[in-house]
């Protein structure tokens, strides 16, 4: 479905510090650009809160804010990111998304033009993954104290199964699964951002990843653990639950997948994909008995069938990271100190 | 990915290392020259695949860990400077300078940008006519061709609002120099294939005929590597000592002819300052006389500075292979990447980083459980 605004801008047509002023430039821009891409009945009571159905015992909140820069990359552009950021973030508790809140941070001389694009994406995204956007804020900073534009979103679910998604669940001897191959995002927006030209077109995974997270919960698999992989890639995912459970992740280097593009951009700027960000993947930490029913799901679901088996859990005395490389050698993953820093030569 | 997959092979690489296995009979000590080499030997924890009569130990080739104090307290004075755009690898903004590093001058307001290539930079300084850009010009010899490039074209294109930091070192001096060290245990080199692309690798054979001591030209992946090894092992078992070639897909005998003109045509050789191992006479670059111009030291009117250098750093000790990164009594505890002493613990090519990333922990965490069990 493409939603179209009906009253497009001109090309000329820029935020202005007035849109933010709360006054009748602000309720102009709610009700030409935001109202009728997000049309619902919960938007529409245009009250200070939106008031919503609910089984108070099932609630799963969480909220993120997406700062990007370009706003508009290969795959996908800061709208999506906003949306499925957030329904990932839920999806990853196990809950269905149900709604979404979106705070707007413009810059003034933002092109109008590049608002809307970015909230007819986020409707799009919106929809794909069956959240509503029931709630909102726009608010306008001086040219030069944003990147154009900001966005964070919080969002609402409910739990699909009561049995809950959580790090103190994983046990010796489950099966981690990784959903997809790695750092797809991180480096397309890298390429993008710094004018780098690859042979090959990186695209980024940005994706909503509930569906097949349901799908998994419904087979009726026990899910012990989901986490989705964002900044800091595969290896700092896995650390945090790591050190969550207090348990060893062995990892085994050949089975996670990295695309030939992906790699070769890492080699090039000496950054290690295992470190990348990406936005439609995630682990799933489920019994040893029920790995191969979820990468069956992972696969029929997944566009490409990158997915599967990545290593297992054991119970020592550390809570670490380990991944055994195809000589039979052993490589401790941590966090990264700061952000990976491409090389000199 | 051609020329990436056969390299990391896991059933050829332990043929090698079954033979390097078979070949030695005694104890040997090799040195990397490459920090690139050193990260790729701590990554995939090659060491483990060695006997134990074989160690290797880090040369001074990487480009951050050598460059002075001085250089990069001058960097971190032109980078906070007004109306200036500082431009520099990533590598370099967390190596520590006196007081802070570039990262640090770039929080505080500074116009400090990563760039993949002085190319980048000469566009940022064409895009901006009315700021000063300043490249931060490091690096061996790899570096010095695409640096020579930039400045040569800035040259052509008049481009009057790009300077370069210039801190440049040559391969073959650090070499000659850590063979006539008294205390050198070194027996054998890997050099650093990169280097020797640009090189070739004639400038060896003087070098191997005064010291008697083998060195190999050698590329980055494991296999590399361990062919590397292999290589330098069978010349020391059988007594003798020669050039070879291992990365014989990028280099030649008399490597890129082209390249070593445009850095004769920019620079002229100089005696170079080597951060924690000291001068060493005609190892560096500087910019030839037509080309001063472009020279960011004298240009700006830099404050005077005052260099406090971290003297629990035994970065020079590392990188002239006397040491290795866990014989430091400050390594992991005092000295760690948030907080590093030195620059070899920040740098990705840095020895005591890769230590650091890939080793020590394991180590550690090895002997948390052998103790645990002990008891």
């Amino acid at each position: 479905m493409n939603l179209q605004c009906p009253i497009p801008p001109t090309a000329d047509e820029v935020v202005r510090l007035g849109h933010g002023s709360g006054g009748e430039m602000t309720q102009r821009l709610i009700d030409q650009y935001i109202q009728p891409v997000f049309s619902n009945p919960w938007l529409s009571q245009a009250h200070d809160s939106a008031t919503l159905p609910w089984k108070p015992d099932q609630l799963v909140f969480t909220t993120d804010s997406f700062v990007i820069s370009p706003l508009f990359f290969p795959g996908g552009n800061i709208g999506e990111l906003a949306v499925y950021g957030t329904v990932n973030d839920l999806a990853m508790a196990g809950a269905e998304p149900k709604f979404l809140s979106c705070g707007l941070i413009l810059e003034e001389g933002l092109p109008l033009k590049t608002l809307q694009r970015v909230l007819i994406s986020m409707a799009e995204a919106a929809r794909n993954s069956g959240i509503t956007l029931v709630t909102g804020d726009t608010k306008v900073v001086e040219k030069g104290k944003g990147d154009g534009l900001y966005i964070n979103t919080s969002g609402i679910g409910t739990l699909i199964r009561e049995q809950p998604i959580d790090p103190n669940r994983i046990c010796q001897g489950d099966s981690i699964i990784l959903s997809g191959d790695i750092g797809r995002h991180g480096m397309a927006v890298m390429a993008c951002r710094e004018g780098l030209e690859f042979e090959s077109d990186l695209l980024s995974d940005c994706a909503p990843l509930n569906g097949v997270v349901a799908q998994m919960i419904n087979a009726g698999i026990e899910v012990h653990c989901l986490r989705d992989l964002t900044r800091g890639g595969l290896a700092t995912a896995l650390v945090e639950l790591a050190e969550s459970c207090g348990k060893t992740f062995i990892l085994e280097e050949s089975k996670i997948q990295v695309s030939d593009a992906v790699q070769g951009a890492c080699e090039i700027l000496g950054l290690d994909p295992l470190y990348v960000a990406n936005e439609g993947r995630f682990v799933a930490i489920v019994p040893e008995g029920a790995s191969k029913q979820a990468i069956s799901i992972l696969q029929e679901a997944a566009a490409e069938s990158a997915c599967g088996f990545i290593g297992t859990i054991e119970q020592r005395n550390c809570a670490q990271v380990i991944l055994k490389n195809s000589l039979g050698c052993d490589r401790l993953l941590q966090r990264l100190p700061g952000e990976q820093l491409p090389r000199i030569c | 990915m051609k020329y990436l997959k056969e390299y990391r092979n896991g059933e050829n690489i332990k043929l090698i290392a079954a033979e390097i296995q078979k070949v030695t009979t005694r104890p040997w000590t090799l040195m990397e020259i490459c920090g690139g080499q050193t990260h790729a030997i701590a990554k995939y924890n090659l060491q483990q695949l060695l006997p134990e009569e074989i160690q290797l130990v880090h040369g001074p080739g990487c480009p951050v860990c050598v460059t002075p104090q001085e250089i990069i307290d001058r960097a971190i004075a032109i980078a906070a400077m007004p109306n200036v755009i500082f431009c520099s690898f990533g590598d370099m903004l967390r190596v520590p300078g006196s007081d802070r590093d570039l990262l640090e001058v770039k929080a505080a307001g500074g116009d400090v940008r990563i760039v993949y290539s002085p190319l980048q930079a000469l566009n940022v300084a064409e895009q901006n006519p009315t700021k000063q850009v300043v490249f931060f010009a490091v690096g061996f010899e790899t570096t010095a061709t695409a640096n020579a490039l930039a400045l040569s074209l800035a040259k052509q294109k008049q481009i009057d609002n790009f300077y370069a930091l210039i801190s440049q070192f040559l391969v073959t001096p650090a070499i000659q120099s850590i063979c006539t060290r008294e205390d050198c245990r070194i027996q054998g080199f890997l050099a650093a294939g990169h280097v020797c692309a640009i090189t070739g690798y004639r400038q060896y054979r003087s070098l191997v005929k005064k010291h008697q001591i083998p060195i190999v030209i050698t590329g980055f992946e494991p296999l590399d590597i361990l062919e590397g090894v292999l290589r330098c092992v069978r010349q020391l078992e059988s007594g003798r000592s020669e050039v070879e070639n291992q990365y014989q897909r990028a280099v030649t005998k008399t490597g890129n002819t082209v390249a070593q003109d445009l850095i004769k045509q920019v620079f002229k050789v100089a005696t170079q300052q080597w951060r924690g191992i000291g001068e060493i006479p005609a190892s560096g670059l500087v910019l030839s006389d037509d080309y001063s111009g472009f020279n960011a030291e004298q240009t700006f009117n830099l404050p005077a500075l005052s260099i406090s250098e971290n003297r629990g750093c035994i970065s020079g000790d590392i990188m002239l292979g006397l040491k290795k990164p866990g014989d430091c009594p400050h390594f992991a505890k005092t000295c760690q990447p948030q907080q590093p002493l030195g620059a070899p613990m920040v740098s990705t090519e840095g020895a005591c980083a890769a230590y650091y990333r890939y080793q020590n922990q394991v180590e550690s965490n090895e002997s948390a459980v052998s103790n645990s069990t002990n008891r």
